[in-house]
């Protein structure tokens, strides 16, 4: 087979070549601004639509090799289960929960899927000494446990309070969280276990930036149904799994004071100040030293001198 | 405690010779010159010996039984407080009081204020123990404690604030091992190394000042890592390594006061006329250093309100709180120490660096416990937490001790030098 270089190919080479170099460095400058991931995967979550039966958590609970929950996924009564007075959280046997809320003046429960809602800029992930954290390009945010040295940051991190201990193995310890099905499915494209079990497409999959839309276009279509805001949209930093709620977000467990801004923002006055310190310290305490030590310097100079007469 | 008599003027031992001319075995030296069953008959006659039998006798166990059946058998395992006891009091309260070391090192050796020298070497012993036992609480609260060196050397973080701690604390380790080695040296007498180190002391002095401004500093700002969880008030994202820094140096100067207090009433055998007559002047000294940071401390807490605007907080419940906590552990002995040097008086700075002490710790536990998570609930530890606690600390009184009676830690040596 004879392979020739037409000059069509020629010029398509040459171009690509071309853009390549025009957009390469332009990528490297946009790390100091990055948004997140432009093809990054999401979830929203519609809690008009969620009815509660729990699919997802048994789904979830089999994806993930969980061991078996003491009350079985249609028993219902773990809706009323209490602990230090609040409503049940995921924990190192479960990834994801659903809680139920009772409204005042609204005829139904409402029903909020809780799992890691996998932000653009993680707490978790910034604040993690041993990088054991990663935010793939399909939007997970994922661990490795085989680093982690189980100092548990990343809780004390995660404003939503997702990352848990698995703090009953004294010899295999590490953190147990939702990871998007990252292993088994995000990785091929395919939506998590709990989307694919809901019945009531109360969970949808796609483009977190496609999935904005569709939160908008709902509420602007009905907007009597919904509250004018997508939770998670802007929510530290923004997070890949979003919310649509009927009544206001704090009615139904969410906590509506998280910080607008990345959680990292709030560090950065902190880590701001650390190149300073290692560089002007040194100089300016060994100048102090010899400021302080310097008539003890002139008194030793002079008595050297006088014993040289 | 006396045990030593008028028939033999050797012990306490401050000298590399018997009176008999020949010298002391470090075997010798390391039972006090005392023989065994002498040495055991005093150590059986101390009550506060009876005392660390009965916290080791229970806590051994449970600590055994948290490093075979993990963390969920001696804490509540809890989720929403992944930080309890052992880094609550252990980390965030230890290192703040072991900021001595750096504090009289940089006096001593920076400024070149001679007249602190007595208590140099126990201000930098402090500083080591504390740092040390500071990292043994933390092996204990490590989910994977065999994994320590990790941020170090086999996955770096190096943008986390933790990353910083653990090397700076790691770091500072040896340079306090450095500082504390010429008594070492002393004692065992190999004054080659002892010279080495002394041709060093600048260097690790200056080293000492910026890996303490900046890990002292990042254990405040682990916190801003939390900013919807812990209290407003406790928490400022501009201020909180300043406030950590700050409070760290009245700190480290009262634990000396503290512990230099309790040798003095103690352990006066082994202290040298040198440490007992200037103890009081650089008491009242010190508490001059310490009412002066406490001040800045005070104006620092204050900008952080309003920079936060924060006023209004002031009149809640928790406002009360906090002002409690300001009140009793900052301003009351603030004043104390100004009394004291105005008057003269170390027994009031003394009383006052009790009080500072007891202060710091309880920020320490405010922030990182009572009010982290102040819209959920309140967490109370187990009680194997608490007792692992305590009986972790009394490991390092232990250790605090058997130094204090054998290094010229409090006394000058006789011999050699």
């Amino acid at each position: 087979m004879k392979t020739t270089v037409s000059r069509r190919t020629f010029i398509k080479g040459g171009l690509a070549g071309t853009v390549a170099a025009t957009v390469l460095p332009e990528k490297k400058s946009q790390a100091a601004t990055f948004e997140g991931y432009p093809d990054g995967m999401g979830v929203l979550v519609d809690l008009t639509r969620c009815v509660g039966c729990r699919s997802c958590e048994a789904a979830c609970n089999e994806e993930q090799k969980l061991p078996q929950p003491e009350k079985p996924f249609d028993d219902f009564s773990v809706f009323d289960e209490m602990h230090h007075g609040q409503k049940r959280r995921t924990d190192e046997t479960r990834y994801t929960i659903v809680n139920r809320y009772d409204v005042p003046g609204l005829d139904h429960p409402l029903f909020r899927k809780i799992q890691c809602n996998h932000c653009q800029e993680p707490a978790c992930l910034t604040s993690c000494f041993v990088n054991a954290y990663t935010k793939t390009p399909e939007g997970a945010v994922i661990y490795n446990p085989k680093v982690c040295v189980g100092c548990r940051t990343c809780m004390i991190a995660c404003p939503f309070y997702i990352p848990t201990f698995k703090y009953s193995s004294a010899f295999n310890p590490r953190i147990m969280k939702c990871i998007f099905c990252y292993d088994t499915r995000l990785k091929e494209g395919r939506p998590p276990a709990c989307v694919e079990a809901c019945p009531q497409e109360a969970l949808t999959f796609g483009k977190r930036n496609k999935l904005i839309e569709i939160g908008r276009q709902r509420i602007r279509e009905t907007p009597d149904k919904y509250e004018d805001h997508i939770y998670g949209e802007h929510e530290v930093g923004g997070t890949a799994w979003m919310y649509l709620s009927s009544v206001p977000f704090d009615q139904v467990g969410f906590d509506t004071h998280v910080p607008k801004e990345p959680i990292l923002n709030y560090v950065k006055d902190f880590l701001g100040i650390v190149p300073m310190v290692l560089t002007i310290w040194p100089a300016l305490f060994a100048g102090f030293h010899l400021l302080a030590t310097r008539k003890d310097w002139l008194k030793n100079k002079n008595e050297d001198t006088h014993e040289e007469e | 405690m006396r045990f030593f008599s008028h028939q033999r003027p050797e012990i306490p031992i401050v000298d590399h010779i018997k009176s008999d001319g020949t010298e002391w075995t470090i075997k010798e030296k390391l039972w006090l010159g005392l023989s065994a069953s002498d040495y055991f008959k005093q150590f059986f006659r101390n009550p506060v010996n009876w005392l660390m039998i009965g916290i080791f006798a229970v806590g051994v166990p449970l600590i055994l039984q948290r490093y075979i059946y993990g963390l969920a058998a001696v804490t509540h395992a809890s989720n929403d407080y992944p930080w309890g006891l052992f880094l609550g009091f252990g980390l965030f309260g230890m290192v703040p009081l072991s900021a001595s070391g750096f504090m009289l090192g940089t006096t001593c050796e920076l400024f070149g204020r001679k007249d602190f020298h007595p208590i140099e070497r126990l201000a930098l012993l402090n500083g080591l123990l504390g740092y040390f036992f500071a990292v043994l609480f933390l092996e204990v609260d490590l989910g994977m404690p065999w994994r320590l060196p990790y941020p170090m050397f086999v996955s770096l973080g190096p943008a986390a604030v933790l990353f910083l701690v653990a090397w700076h604390v790691a770091t500072y380790l040896s340079v306090q091992i450095a500082e504390v080695l010429p008594a070492f040296f002393e004692w065992i007498g190999w004054l080659k190394g002892k010279r080495v180190i002394r041709k060093m002391v600048l260097g690790l002095t200056i080293a000492g000042i910026i890996l303490s401004t900046l890990h002292q500093g990042a254990l405040g700002a682990l916190f801003t890592y939390a900013p919807s969880k812990v209290h407003p008030l406790w928490l400022s994202a501009n201020f909180q390594w300043i406030h950590f820094f700050c409070s760290s140096i009245f700190a480290g100067l009262s634990m000396v006061i503290v512990s230099s207090t309790l040798i003095r009433n103690f352990a006066g055998w082994r202290c040298d006329d040198t440490f007992k007559n200037s103890l009081d002047d650089i008491t009242i000294k010190l508490g001059k250093g310490c009412s002066l940071a406490m001040i800045t401390y005070l104006v620092i807490k204050i900008v952080a309100i309003a920079h936060d605007q924060e006023w209004a907080y002031l009149l809640t419940g928790w406002g009360s709180y906090y002002l409690l906590e300001l009140g009793v552990g900052v301003v009351l002995p603030m004043f104390m120490f100004a009394t004291a040097v105005r008057n003269n008086s170390a027994t009031l700075a003394r009383a006052a660096a009790w009080i500072t002490v007891f202060g710091i710790i309880w920020n320490r536990l405010n922030t990182s416990m009572i009010t982290y998570n102040w819209q959920l609930y309140p967490e109370i530890p187990h009680w194997k937490e608490v007792w692992i606690t305590v009986t972790i600390y009394s490991l390092y009184f232990l250790t605090y001790r058997f130094i204090i009676y054998r290094l010229p830690i409090v006394y000058n040596w006789k011999g050699k030098k």
